[in-house]
């Protein structure tokens, strides 16, 4: 399912002495199958976009295209449930949102809250439970005598057994320590491809956006401040050291070498690999004579 | 810096009778005046530790002394004007309305004077670069000035150590080092203890001194020199190897004459100039 952002605007609180201008003149196309990352700082407007991905806000101004559906500012909107089946949201710290008795009754609810039945609902909870890498008989246990990582794989699973064709992440790794942000990563990253997903990673991490992402949308001050590819957006990372944002760890230290050997490697590397060879050539080659 | 300032003999800790043991005799010293990092995977008994050191919880077993007195249920709030903490969630510690309530609270609940409370909020928030905010309300502030608004409330409490408790990791890399930035001042001018609970681990690259904790134990301490030397095994315990420790060993592999692992960015670049300008 194809997403699209055109011109949005959304403004809170309209016509109140506490309207306040979140994000304006933003344009992004998510076509099927994309894995977009999504980076800015605290208040750029990442969450605000983020919240027109499934239509839980309404653009003040523009319009957002979600599969077959137009949402604008003018219509009013009915029957948004399909819209919510279809693109999942992983909220922050997600597990705070576990609230049934069983595991499986919290997959369930949502799911079931969709109208599907009790025992595909089930079904769909044993299938999802396996893909975020637990056992089954966990299904059977409270999700309260989970560890911190279960729970945060629990709330996933209840996302993914509603069958999303979009799942949108939000900081989806916070919190969590350096083995974990990995398996989780690499989950998203392999559900993405085997279930052919759109995936709208919203994070903080360089690392991440660079190794996963097809796309990434900088925001900045409520607008898109920039577009691409990793290798277009990180080719040019001064820009992004300006507004004091991060870049990969890297691009930071090729950055650091070329300014201070005053040289330029042949290309702008974006894995380890790369990087070391670089080096090695420019090491090899010796001080310009 | 080598006299102890907490000492840790033995420590067990269960949340409840019938779990496993959240900490096992674990022993350690905190030293005077040092930068001491604690990693550890999700679960390893970082922030019962933590929660051990400012008395939130007592030890099943062992002693904990701070300062020479020995950590119980009638020392706690002696102590506790020793340790000040920092948690996590910049949304969860903020209690006042606005940002100097927010500060004066931790003094009034200690029956500070009014006198001196106005003036120990005052400069408090001058220390952490808060001070053009007094009158803010929390929601108008982003994460890292909420954290450095509670580093103030610490702080006007003159305590001799603080902890961190994971207070970077729900900040953008800005907020992040904007509340390291702060510590690290505080630490000079105050002659303040500091222990961080982390999982960054570049953070951990600039301590004095790294605690690895691991399934409730102590695994290893020593100098960040000597943690980052443990390389894979650092992995094998659900943590990381720094940037620049890693880029060193592959480059040693793709043959550059590299003479150790290196901690920081600057001292790799600075080597690499070296040779590079020798060739």
């Amino acid at each position: 399912m194809d997403i699209s952002l055109q011109n949005v605007e959304y403004r809170y609180q309209v016509n109140t002495p506490f309207e306040r201008l979140a994000i304006k003149n933003v344009s992004i196309d998510i076509p099927a199958g994309t894995f977009l990352a999504i980076i800015g700082h605290t208040g750029s407007g990442k969450s605000t976009v983020l919240q027109h991905l499934n239509a839980l806000l309404k653009p003040t101004d523009g319009q957002v295209v979600i599969g077959e559906r137009l949402i604008t500012s003018q219509k009013k909107q009915k029957n948004l449930k399909e819209i919510r089946q279809r693109v999942g949201i992983v909220f922050q710290f997600p597990e705070h949102q576990l609230f049934e008795e069983t595991v499986e009754k919290d997959i369930c609810f949502g799911p079931m809250n969709f109208g599907v039945s009790e025992e595909e609902a089930k079904k769909r909870a044993r299938a999802a439970i396996r893909q975020v890498g637990l056992p089954e008989e966990i299904l059977h246990k409270s999700p309260f005598d989970l560890s911190g990582g279960q729970m945060r794989r629990v709330a996933i699973a209840g996302v993914l057994a509603m069958e999303p064709d979009v799942i949108v992440l939000d900081e989806p790794t916070a919190g969590l320590d350096p083995r974990g942000r990995k398996e989780i990563m690499d989950m998203f990253y392999s559900l993405h491809g085997t279930r052919g997903l759109s995936t709208v990673l919203v994070t903080h991490s360089m690392e991440d956006a660079s190794r996963y992402s097809d796309q990434i949308v900088i925001m900045h001050n409520g607008e898109v401040y920039r577009k691409g590819t990793p290798k277009e957006i990180f080719s040019s990372p001064e820009g992004l050291l300006k507004l004091g944002l991060d870049v990969p760890e890297v691009v930071r230290f090729q950055l650091k070498m070329e300014n201070s050997l005053n040289i330029r490697f042949s290309k702008t590397c974006l894995t380890m690999d790369e990087l070391t060879d670089e080096i090695a050539a420019a090491m090899k080659r010796g001080a310009p004579k | 810096m080598n006299e102890p300032l907490v000492e840790l003999k033995n420590v067990s800790f269960k949340y409840d009778a019938e779990t496993g043991f959240a900490l096992h005799n674990v022993s350690f010293n905190i030293l005077k005046g040092e930068w001491l990092a604690i990693v550890g995977h999700n679960g390893s008994g970082k922030s019962t530790l933590a929660k051990l050191l400012n008395g939130l919880h007592f030890p099943l077993e062992g002693s904990i002394t701070v300062g020479g007195i020995p950590l119980t249920e009638e020392t706690v709030w002696e102590t506790r004007k020793k340790i000040g903490m920092v948690f996590q969630n910049p949304d969860n510690q903020f209690v006042g309305t606005t940002v100097q309530d927010d500060v004066a609270f931790g003094l009034e609940n200690h029956g500070i004077e009014r006198n001196d409370m106005v003036q120990r909020v005052a400069q408090s928030l001058e220390k952490v670069k808060m001070a053009q905010f007094l009158n803010q309300e929390p929601h108008h502030l982003s994460g890292g000035q909420k954290q450095r608004v509670a580093i103030a409330g610490v702080i006007a409490l003159r305590p001799n150590i603080i902890i961190l408790d994971e207070s970077t990791s729900m900040l953008d890399p800005r907020g992040r080092e904007e509340v390291l930035e702060t510590v690290r001042e505080l630490k000079q001018d105050y002659h303040m203890t500091v222990i961080s609970i982390t999982h960054d681990l570049e953070e951990a690259a600039k301590a004095d001194r790294i605690l690895v904790m691991n399934r409730g134990q102590l695994y290893r301490e020593g100098t960040p020199e000597e943690i980052f030397q443990m390389d894979e095994e650092l992995v094998k315990l659900g943590l990381d190897i720094p940037f620049p420790v890693k880029l060193s060993k592959i480059l040693r592999e793709k043959g550059l004459p590299l003479s150790r692992h290196y901690l920081s960015e600057e001292e790799l670049v600075e080597e690499l100039w070296t040779s590079h300008s020798k060739m």
